[in-house]
């Protein structure tokens, strides 16, 4: 399956270049995990040539986003076809931020067990946003909890 | 995106994740564990030497795979994890729970 809706690309205001972030990119897809992959690639390709670290395009922030959708689709919107998931990501050579925002409730992200304590290893779930955590250098989420933001910097 | 599954000759059957195990595939690939669990398998090897990407449903289906095939007197192995996939096993600390060999072969020939 193809990704539906193509990306948006522009140019940021001057205010975000001085911290580092050029331009803008804006996709939305519907509920199905099916078309993850292919928005994570969109994303990756249109970050890889401008980017200072090929490497945490690939590994990092594939790691990240996919989990940030895969969420987004599956608990935030119940994979209910009528609702969708926002993508924006800013980015420059050497910092990405990424909101991924979904129309869903939203989830108390305060509250995440440890899935690498010895009790919940055996687990099957729990690890999504503890790899998110893992992966990138700051994570925040709104108020409601329905919009997660992954920034990721390297020199 | 494929499994390609053998029986070796010493009776371990052996998955070949061919692409990615993710949250699309990882039931297609549980359910072929079972089965073949159900009739009467016991030593599993699960080769990622051509998988590029494992995300935390896949982690999670490794986890309860495990636990299913322990639970039955079987034994489950790992092998051929590139860097980037042993750093996602090493975060979560899931390398503690598997025996992880570099390459299939080796992981053969310690069954």
């Amino acid at each position: 399956m193809r990704l539906a809706v193509q990306p948006l690309l522009s140019a940021l205001d001057p205010l975000r270049q001085a911290e580092g972030l050029e331009a803008e990119l804006r996709l939305t897809l519907p509920s199905d995990i099916r078309l993850v992959e292919d928005a994570v690639n969109v994303v990756a390709r249109h970050l890889e040539a401008s980017f200072v670290d090929r490497h945490t395009i690939r590994f990092n922030l594939r790691v990240a986003l996919s989990e940030a959708l895969v969420n987004a689709i599956l608990y935030g919107n119940g994979e209910d076809d009528a609702k969708g998931v926002a993508v924006r990501v800013l980015f420059g050579r050497h910092a990405i931020e990424m909101e991924v925002t979904d129309e869903g409730g939203g989830f108390d992200y305060r509250y995440l067990p440890d899935p690498t304590l010895p009790a919940n290893r055996l687990r099957p779930c729990g690890r999504g946003l503890f790899l998110i955590r893992q992966l990138v250098d700051e994570v925040r989420f709104n108020n409601t909890g329905n919009s997660i933001c992954m920034i990721l910097r390297r020199a | 995106m494929a499994f390609n599954v053998r029986k070796h000759s010493n009776g371990v059957l052996v998955i070949e994740v061919d692409g990615q195990l993710i949250v699309g595939n990882r039931q297609e690939l549980k359910q072929r564990v079972l089965d073949a669990l159900e009739a009467g398998d016991r030593k599993f090897l699960i080769d990622f030497t051509k998988t590029g990407y494992i995300d935390s449903s896949g982690l999670g289906v490794l986890v309860s795979l495990s636990k299913k095939i322990r639970d039955e007197g079987g034994d489950l192995r790992l092998a051929g994890l590139n860097e980037d996939l042993k750093t996602l096993f090493e975060l979560t600390k899931l390398d503690t729970l598997f025996a992880i060999t570099d390459s299939a072969e080796q992981a053969l020939t310690a069954f």
